[in-house]
């Protein structure tokens, strides 16, 4: 990566420090992902985006600067997109995976914060991720305690915009979400400068729409009870990707990579041997590069088919109506879509638990391992419930608490395999 | 063809030979030390020496150590090892087992025979093994010693759960004069209810609670333990074997080397 020398310097990065991520990166995607056998040549792409992770993209983003567009980050799957794109913006999920960020983030914020948000705060400060510098704004919500007043800090280095999430879904509450998105509307013509037109807003709506359209063909792929065509690893990373590319890239290499999925359905080809254990993950997200739990499970036997996570289905299920007749209509059509994503950080949260039952059997599996980060009090008091469910449909359960560490690695593969060892 | 099965734990490492007749042929306990690969050749020599080499029969590998085993022909967790050895002591086709390791504790619903659920220790040593070895040393006993003396203690606690925490109350307790056996008792208490509040997260009521483990061999704890949970618990002299036991058993259904 290191042709983008200059252009992290120009960014203001910690060239140096971030020289050490450079080189533990490819290694660890190298022992994670090139190991697998038989991987869709579809990966290619999202190969070749990992290895100029911090090159690529980033450079795309400022060449659109220089056209005078603007850059906006995002760290919740409630902010709408497609109010940025109709704004003429580009948007960048921000949340940092790695622990290469952490003890960054632990000198402004309690040790006791989840590690997603100590890795974003570390990965700002520290001046060691070219997202976090390119970014013009900061789109923040008021989803969980962590993330509300670790946007205060942020916002001490970079102008930050917060959206006021609703904690239930009340008539009421997809009104005030509604409006919400035409106030952040408003804000981001006045960054750019552009008008928000309704033509603009359908358009991005209907881009926006196609992205999820393609992932959900790639996910409708993995649901075949006989083969498992892509791993979940690689499944992951294709979502991973999706929050910072490009949408109408995205969208086109989802679908090529859904084509030959398909076809490796018809044809049987598999990259697990038949009667590899199928688990539906669910839970907090998984964030770029933060393979440890897929890298544990199909390495004990199992497979992932479904992530029921931000960085998985609650990404891309539910699409916004097209064609509004009015810019009203159209804020109304996307907090209705925004609004039937089911995060723990509602009350009550019902939803989720059918959306978990659905997936087990949409997606064949034989069981089920929630999880959430260190210290996410949310999803972690959530548990209690899903694996009520779990229990009550018979289905079977593992729950799980991790960090960005390894250091609990031998454990958690323990818990793994005797885990699918108990599936039989 | 007889059936090995090795469990290499964190402080120990058990060895059990079964024959076709699922009849104990050998057993074996040592300290796992430093290193599980020095640990898995001195048992290879030590099975070849008692007539049973590696070579010549199915050996299953489980325990934290269980990839340090070059000779094994299968791994299965120490979880599932345990649930098989307990069902094989017990008898029981449903009950809950309680494994108090080195490094962690388990807590096996046991249904049909099969692991059906299962906990395990993943945050800190409070409630293992090592707890109770951390607190001997600061005792200048033996853990073993310990359980004894707790016995004829009563009336302290300790009220940190973290070993570290815990060792500075245990040094204060030292500090102030309180009797050993006082001290003793705060300390088998600590790991009892730390025990304790894992398994009552379980399905056990009603069923039989089985303990297995290095801490099998103490009456005080299972007495306590008992107390805790308001049932009768069971153990056995060979209960300390039974992830090796299952281990075996996983070899004889094996059937063959690989
Ligand atoms: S888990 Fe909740 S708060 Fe976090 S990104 Fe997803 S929807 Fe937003
Ligand atoms: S994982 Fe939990 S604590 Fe962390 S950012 Fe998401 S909701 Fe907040």
């Amino acid at each position: 990566m290191s042709d983008y020398l200059q252009m992290w310097k120009d960014l203001g990065m910690d060239v140096e420090t971030h020289d050490a991520l450079c080189q533990v990166l490819p290694t660890a995607f190298g022992d994670t992902f090139l190991s697998m056998e038989n991987r869709p040549e579809g990966m290619g792409f999202y190969d070749f985006v990992v290895s100029e992770i911090h090159g690529i993209r980033p450079s795309e983003m400022i060449a659109a600067q220089k056209e005078g567009k603007k850059v906006v980050g995002t760290f919740c799957v409630y902010v709408p997109d497609e109010v940025i794109n109709a704004a003429g913006a580009l948007f960048s999920g921000l949340c940092g995976g790695s622990q290469f960020w952490v003890p960054g983030g632990e000198k402004y914020l309690p040790k006791n914060t989840c590690p997603l948000v100590k890795a974003s705060i570390g990965a700002r400060f520290d001046r060691t991720c070219p997202f976090f510098r390119i970014v013009d704004m900061i789109v923040g919500e008021t989803t969980c305690d962590a993330k509300k007043k670790a946007y205060e800090i942020l916002g001490e280095d970079v102008p930050m915009y917060i959206m006021d999430m609703p904690q239930m879904k009340r008539d009421i509450d997809i009104q005030k979400w509604a409006d919400e998105i035409k106030m952040f509307a408003a804000k981001m013509e006045e960054l750019t400068g552009n008008t928000i037109t309704l033509e603009g807003l359908n358009d991005a709506i209907h881009v926006i729409n196609e992205k999820r359209k393609a992932l959900a063909r790639l996910f409708d792929a993995r649901k075949n009870a006989d083969n498992i065509p892509i791993s979940g690893l690689d499944a992951l990373l294709v979502m991973q990707i999706a929050f910072f590319d490009d949408p109408v890239r995205c969208a086109e290499m989802a679908n090529k990579l859904a084509d030959e999925l398909e076809q490796r359905n018809k044809d049987g080809v598999s990259v697990f041997p038949a009667g590899t254990k199928r688990i539906l993950l669910t839970g907090t997200p998984l964030a770029i590069p933060n393979w440890k739990l897929h890298h544990i499970i199909e390495t004990s036997g199992a497979a992932v088919v479904c992530e029921e996570m931000c960085t998985g289905t609650r990404y891309f299920e539910n699409l916004v109506d097209e064609d509004n007749a009015s810019l009203e209509d159209a804020y109304m059509a996307l907090s209705k879509r925004y609004m039937k994503n089911n995060c723990a950080c509602f009350t009550p949260n019902g939803g989720r638990i059918d959306d978990i039952l659905r997936m087990a059997k949409e997606y064949n599996v034989d069981g089920v391992i929630d999880t959430n980060l260190k210290f996410c009090c949310l999803y972690d008091t959530e548990r209690r419930s899903v694996e009520q469910a779990m229990n009550e449909a018979g289905i079977p359960f593992l729950g799980i608490e991790t960090d960005y560490t390894d250091s609990d690695a031998e454990q958690l593969r323990t818990r793994i395999e005797a885990f699918v060892e108990m599936l039989g | 063809m007889n059936y090995i099965g090795i469990d290499i734990g964190s402080t120990c490492a058990k060895t059990t030979v079964l024959d076709e007749h699922e009849q104990v042929l050998f057993q074996d306990v040592c300290p796992t030390g430093w290193s599980s690969v020095d640990t898995a050749e001195n048992i290879r020599k030590q099975l070849v020496q008692a007539g049973f080499d590696p070579q010549e029969n199915v050996v299953v590998a489980t325990g934290y150590g269980r990839v340090a085993i070059p000779y094994s022909d299968k791994t299965v967790t120490e979880i599932t090892c345990h649930c098989a050895g307990a069902v094989y002591l017990f008898g029981h086709q449903t009950m809950g087992v309680i494994d108090i390791g080195g490094q962690d504790t388990k807590i096996i619903e046991v249904a049909g025979g099969m692991v059906k659920n299962f906990m395990m220790n993943d945050k800190c040593s409070a409630g293992t093994g090592r707890f109770l070895e951390v607190m001997a040393n600061t005792l200048s006993v033996s853990p073993d010693q310990l359980t004894v003396l707790a016995a004829g203690g009563s009336d302290t606690s300790i009220s940190s759960l973290c070993t570290v925490f815990a060792e500075s109350e245990v040094i204060s307790l030292i500090g102030r004069g309180e009797k050993k056996e006082n001290i003793a008792f705060a300390v088998v208490d600590s790991i009892v209810r730390k025990v304790a509040s894992q398994a009552s997260r379980m399905d056990l009521a009603g069923k039989p609670v089985c303990l297995t483990g290095g801490l099998c061999d103490s009456e005080y704890i299972r007495k306590a333990l008992s107390k805790e949970l308001k049932t009768d618990i069971e153990t056995s002299e060979q209960a300390r074997y039974a992830g090796s036991i299952g281990a075996a058993l996983f070899a004889k259904k094996k059937g063959k080397k690989s």
